[in-house]
Parts: C-alpha cells; sequence; structure tokens
C-alpha cells in the first residue's frame, strides 16, 4: 500500500516538473522550434544512413531492408519513450556536484521522480516520431504472415522495450552517485544500446549477443520477439516462448534499478558525495 | 495514539494546528508506517524540545589515493558527538568556520544526510526515516542554491510550491499576499528569475521556503553576497517572521552582524564539536573579542596615547587602528580621541567570526 501511493506521489510530483520545463523552454520558443527541428533531422538522418547501406546491398546479416526497418522502428520507439520521459537522468551528477540535488531532498516528493522530470523536454518527441514512421512503413512492407499473437507482440515490444531502456536510465542515475562523472558511461549504454538494436543480432559476434541477452537484457527490447515475429532464427538457442518474456524481464529490470537507486540513494545520504 | 501523536502534533499549538493539517491528513495513509516512530516519540513528547540532537554523530568515509591502485580510507568526523536543543519559537545562531561542520548537522536536520550515530528529531519526527513527512513541516534556505526556476516568472515557482505542497487555496493565496507584501516582491512576481539580483532573489527564495507555513526555517548564509539594503531587509523580514508568527529559525552564518542583530541564542562548532552554546554577549566574553576603531586624523601624528584596555595596533599615515574590548562602549574613547585630537572621520569595525573563535581558541589552550 505504501508503495503504490509512493508511485501515485511519484507520477505527480514528475507531471508537476515536467510541467515546469516545458513551460521554461517555451519561454524561448525560437530556439524550441530549432531544436525539435533539428533533433527531427539529424534523427532523421540516421535512417537515410541504413538506406543508403542498402542501395549497395540487398541484405544486412540475412535481413532485409523491411524488416531492418522493423528492428530500427522498435528500438528508435521504445528507446524514445524512455529518453522522453528519463533521458535528462545524465544531469544526475552534475546537480550532486554544484550541491543542488539537495534542494531536491528537502521537497516532499520521491526524489526519483525528481531526478526523472529535470530538464524534461518535447524536443525528444522527434526521435519517437521518426521512430513510429519508420516502424510503420516496415509494418506494412514486411514480408509476415500476421497472426493474433504476432500482431500482439508489436506493442507489448514498445511497451517493455521503453521499460527496459527506463530502467537503464534508472540504473545509470544510480551509478552516477558514486561516480558524479559517469554521464558518459551511462550514455554508452543508453544510446549505445539502442544504436546495437537497430542492426540484426545476425550481424554480431555470439558473445555480445549473449550478453545482450542474458547480462543486459537489451534483446528483448526487439531482437528476441522481432525474430519470432519475423520467422527468423534467433543466433542463441532459446525456447520459443521468450518471444513473449519481453515485459516478464522489463519488469524484472525495472525492479533492479529500482533497488540500485534505493541503494544510492541511501549511500549518498550516508556519505553525502 | 501514535497516530495522533505522528499526524496532529500541531494540535496542542492552537495557531499552527490548522497548517500542519493536510500534512497530517496526507501522512494518514503512510500512517501504519509511521506509527512505530511515532510510539517511539509518544513519551518523549512531553518535555520534548522542537529540535533534538543527542549525541549526534556523522562520519564520512574518505578514499584517498596514495599510489597506483592504492586507496588509503581514513574516517572524517564531520560531526562529533554534538547535543543541543532548540526550543519552538527560538532564533538560533550556528556558526563556525568553513568546514566545521554546519552544513552537515543542516542536512541531518533537514533528512537529506543520515546521521552515523545518535539520536536526532525535529517536530517528534525522525528525518532520516520519515525525509517526506518532515518536508512539510520545515522551510530550507539554501544561500547559495535556489530553488526557484530559472526561466520562468518568480510566481510561477510559487504555484508549483502550491501543487507540491498541496497548500490549500485560501491558505496559498494569504500566504502569498502576505509574503509579497513583507518581503517587497509585488514587482517581481511577473519577472523571470535569472532577471533578479541576488538580493531579490534571495527574498524569492525566502517567500518560497515559507508559503507552506514550516514549522522551522533553516538558512544556511542567507546574507551571503548581498548588500547592505537587502542585508537589512532579509533580516528585518526574519525578525519579524520569528516574533509575530513564532516560527524557529536556525540559521548559519560568516556574518557576526546577522547574529548580533537576531539571535539570542548562539552555537559555535568547530571539528565538528559543539564549542559554545549561549548568549552571544557570552561568545564575546568567552573569546574576549575586540573591537577596532579606525580613526582618520588631519595628519600623520604619533600613535594615539588611548587609555588601557585601548591600544593603537596600527598606524598608516594619517589614519590609525585602535582595538578595545567588544564588550566596552565606544564612545568614551571617541569623545577622548574627539576632545585631544584634529579628527576627520571615524569607524568602528565588528570583531569577525573567525577572529572571535580563534581567540576563543587561545584562550582554551592557554587555560
Amino acid at each position: 500500500m505504501g508503495e503504490r501511493s509512493a508511485l501515485r506521489e511519484g507520477l505527480r510530483a514528475y507531471r508537476l516538473i515536467a510541467g515546469m520545463w516545458v513551460r521554461s523552454s517555451m519561454t524561448y520558443r525560437t530556439s524550441f522550434v530549432v531544436t525539435v527541428f533539428g533533433n527531427l533531422m539529424v534523427t532523421g538522418l540516421d535512417f537515410v544512413g541504413i538506406l543508403l547501406m542498402f542501395s549497395q546491398v540487398d541484405s544486412l546479416g540475412g535481413w532485409s531492408l523491411p524488416e531492418i526497418a522493423f528492428l530500427y522502428g522498435l528500438s528508435v520507439t521504445a528507446f524514445g519513450i524512455a529518453d522522453l520521459m528519463l533521458g535528462s537522468m545524465d544531469v544526475l551528477g552534475a546537480r550532486m556536484r554544484d550541491g543542488s540535488f539537495d534542494i531536491l531532498l528537502v521537497r516532499p516528493a520521491p526524489v526519483l521522480a525528481q531526478v526523472g522530470a529535470d530538464r524534461f523536454a518535447l524536443r525528444r518527441l522527434g526521435r519517437i516520431t521518426q521512430g513510429a514512421v519508420v516502424l510503420g512503413w516496415a509494418l506494412v512492407s514486411v514480408d509476415v504472415d500476421w497472426s493474433a499473437p504476432k500482431a500482439l507482440l508489436v506493442p507489448v515490444m514498445v511497451v517493455s522495450g521503453a521499460a527496459i531502456f527506463s530502467a537503464v536510465f534508472v540504473a545509470g542515475a544510480a551509478f552516477q552517485i558514486f561516480a558524479q562523472d559517469a554521464a558518459e558511461v551511462q550514455n554508452a549504454f543508453t544510446y549505445g544500446g539502442t544504436t546495437l538494436l537497430q542492426y540484426p543480432p545476425t550481424v554480431f559476434g555470439k558473445d555480445l549477443v549473449r550478453g545482450v541477452t542474458f547480462m543486459l537484457p537489451l534483446a528483448f527490447v526487439n531482437w528476441v520477439p522481432a525474430a519470432y515475429v519475423l520467422g527468423r532464427p534467433y543466433p542463441i538457442e532459446l525456447p520459443q516462448w521468450t518471444a513473449f518474456a519481453s515485459p516478464l524481464v522489463a519488469v524484472a529490470c525495472c525492479a533492479l534499478a529500482g533497488m540500485a537507486w534505493r541503494v544510492g540513494l541511501r549511500s549518498y545520504r550516508s556519505t553525502g558525495s | 495514539m501514535a497516530g495522533v501523536d505522528s499526524g496532529l502534533t500541531g494540535a496542542d499549538d492552537g495557531s499552527t494546528g490548522a497548517d500542519s493539517g493536510p500534512a497530517g491528513a496526507e501522512s494518514g495513509p503512510a500512517g501504519a508506517e509511521s506509527g512505530p516512530a511515532g510510539a517511539e516519540s509518544g513519551p518523549a513528547a512531553v518535555d520534548s524540545a522542537f529540535i533534538e540532537l543527542d549525541g549526534v554523530e556523522k562520519v564520512f568515509d574518505v578514499r584517498k589515493k596514495t599510489g597506483f591502485m592504492k586507496r588509503e580510507r581514513r574516517q572524517v568526523r564531520a560531526v562529533d558527538s554534538i547535543s543541543f536543543r532548540v526550543e519552538r519559537g527560538e532564533m538560533v545562531g550556528y556558526i563556525g568556520p568553513n568546514g566545521a561542520g554546519k552544513s552537515t548537522t543542516i542536512k541531518m536536520l533537514t533528512g537529506i544526510l543520515t546521521p552515523s550515530a545518535g539520536r536526532l528529531r525535529v517536530a517528534g519526527i525522525d528525518p532520516s526515516r520519515d525525509r517526506t513527512r518532515l518536508a512539510h513541516r520545515i522551510g530550507v534556505v539554501f544561500g547559495q542554491r535556489t530553488t526557484l526556476w530559472w526561466d520562468l516568472p518568480l510566481v510561477d515557482s510559487y504555484r508549483l510550491m502550491h501543487r507540491m505542497y498541496r497548500i490549500p487555496d485560501a491558505r496559498y493565496r494569504e500566504n502569498l499576499d502576505r509574503l509579497v507584501e513583507l518581503l517587497d516582491l509585488g514587482d517581481l512576481l511577473d519577472v523571470p528569475v535569472r532577471q533578479l539580483s541576488l538580493g531579490q532573489r534571495m527574498r524569492g527564495d525566502i517567500a518560497a521556503a515559507l508559503l507552506h507555513d514550516p514549522e522551522v526555517l533553516y538558512l544556511d548564509e542567507p546574507t551571503i553576497g548581498l548588500d547592505v539594503v537587502s542585508k537589512s531587509k532579509v533580516r528585518e523580514f526574519l525578525r519579524e517572521l520569528n516574533t509575530e508568527r513564532g516560527t524557529t529559525v536556525l540559521l548559519t552564518t560568516h556574518d557576526l552582524q546577522d547574529i548580533e542583530q537576531l539571535c539570542k541564542r548562539v552555537m559555535v562548532i568547530d571539528h565538528g564539536r559543539l564549542m559554545y552554546d549561549g548568549p552571544l554577549a557570552g561568545l564575546h566574553e568567552a573569546g574576549e573579542s575586540e573591537r577596532t576603531l579606525v580613526v582618520d586624523l588631519e595628519r600623520e601624528l604619533p600613535p594615539i596615547d588611548a587609555p588601557a584596555p585601548a591600544r593603537v595596533v596600527r598606524v598608516d599615515g594619517p589614519r590609525q587602528w585602535l582595538a578595545f574590548p567588544a564588550s566596552e562602549s565606544a564612545a568614551p574613547l571617541v569623545a577622548r580621541i574627539a576632545a585631544e585630537y584634529p579628527l576627520v572621520d571615524l569607524s568602528v569595525r565588528e570583531p569577525d567570526i573567525e577572529a572571535v573563535i580563534a581567540k576563543m581558541y587561545a584562550e582554551r589552550a592557554t587555560a
């Protein structure tokens, strides 16, 4: 019960603070418009790179362009949602160094919600939009015999993927408590992770695929379930039900990240650094 | 019983009862959780002070690189077994040199840091365990950091407080009106915070910390960097807050004038230990501090022949510096110099905290 009301309190605080950041960014209207546009351009170019590659080759790791677009759309959309919600958690280290983190600790709201909403930026909608457009195109272009479970997996992948990336953001923030200049480490896992998932698992070495499946289970954002949807073999032998395991993996990741955050916060409060 | 104690502490002091109401109501759902804490503070509540520290310690582990891959762990006692009590409605100055443990104490009192040992209660609440519940009852102003939103008009930050602290509408409007008047914020409400001067921003921060009617206000260096006019505005406001609203105030400062003008009681901390706790006058005695009279004469003259214990400590051209005990009036000394020397101008310099504390140590060392 205490947990549930804490969650409600957290969401409320998140909404309030995110709203303040949106209003702040609106005070520089031109700059806002320019960054939204720039963001769309940059993320858009990202996929253009893949298109260019396919002007030279017919397949990548045995996967066709629509199939890669499917992976890309899922990865970018899921990451985009997490990035929109928690993407600025990498300023935590800076907040600790300049002491402004203490201000969050004297407010009557969960600290994680306040840190998550920090520097909330609507310009990040650009990435989600671009991911969704590519995903939409992929859905109509891939050669898949759609069944109910396969169709259901698509929204499940987006939501679970967003949750898995969110967990990575939170775990990264917890890590920053111990190493306050480690924002780049976090970025390696988040931005690095989403780039990795834009390509089929078959182009990577098995050790990497194993690591991304069992250690840091990013493979459950799209690789494992998408392989099932597309009817392609996954490079590692996995039972078929794992294609539907993404929500479970997401819940486990969030729970672990939550614990890491608690440990981190407790450590901050006992060491002050 | 435990629930009554934790939720409605305000009930036994009429005026603030209404204020802490919303906080009390809100802590309802967490009642089960706060129950044991409430029960624990129950018996002590009979004679308990508003702020209570009992042998509170804070030990930091400091890791120092001593070579390649070699680290030495060392423990630093930032706060070393401090005990004190502050009654409701007191105004206390908490002073000491940099790194003495002032901020660490404030951070423990506000629930930011968990004490390593000892017992700590604010309004019957254990700050480290019940941080959020405590937040509704305390106000905090960090002099060098702001809680205000840089790019937004000042009033937007207040609206956030309104909603985040769940301040009832009528109460919010009433408090805002009062604070705007007392802190002279009327023309600033619609100005983006980044355009405010340091003094204006400080007043804005103080108002933000008080909108939810906290029972205690902690101020960490509230006058640092402010000009004389802003300083006196802030001090005047704090005095009024303390006398009219009965708000307990605990402030850390480097400025001895803050203390002189505001606090009857002062606590001195150094190396994590409480060195002195009592009236300001007593501190001067303990430190036998001296004030300095700076006189400008018409021309260069030999050192002024001042009546003991006053004495000339420095001569530079027509300007001379005389030290005299802080506990004595400057008037007889000034009168005598004015009568016997060609006096052009003069000023009196108060002893600063560091000097007072340094003197205090010297006394202790020789005693």
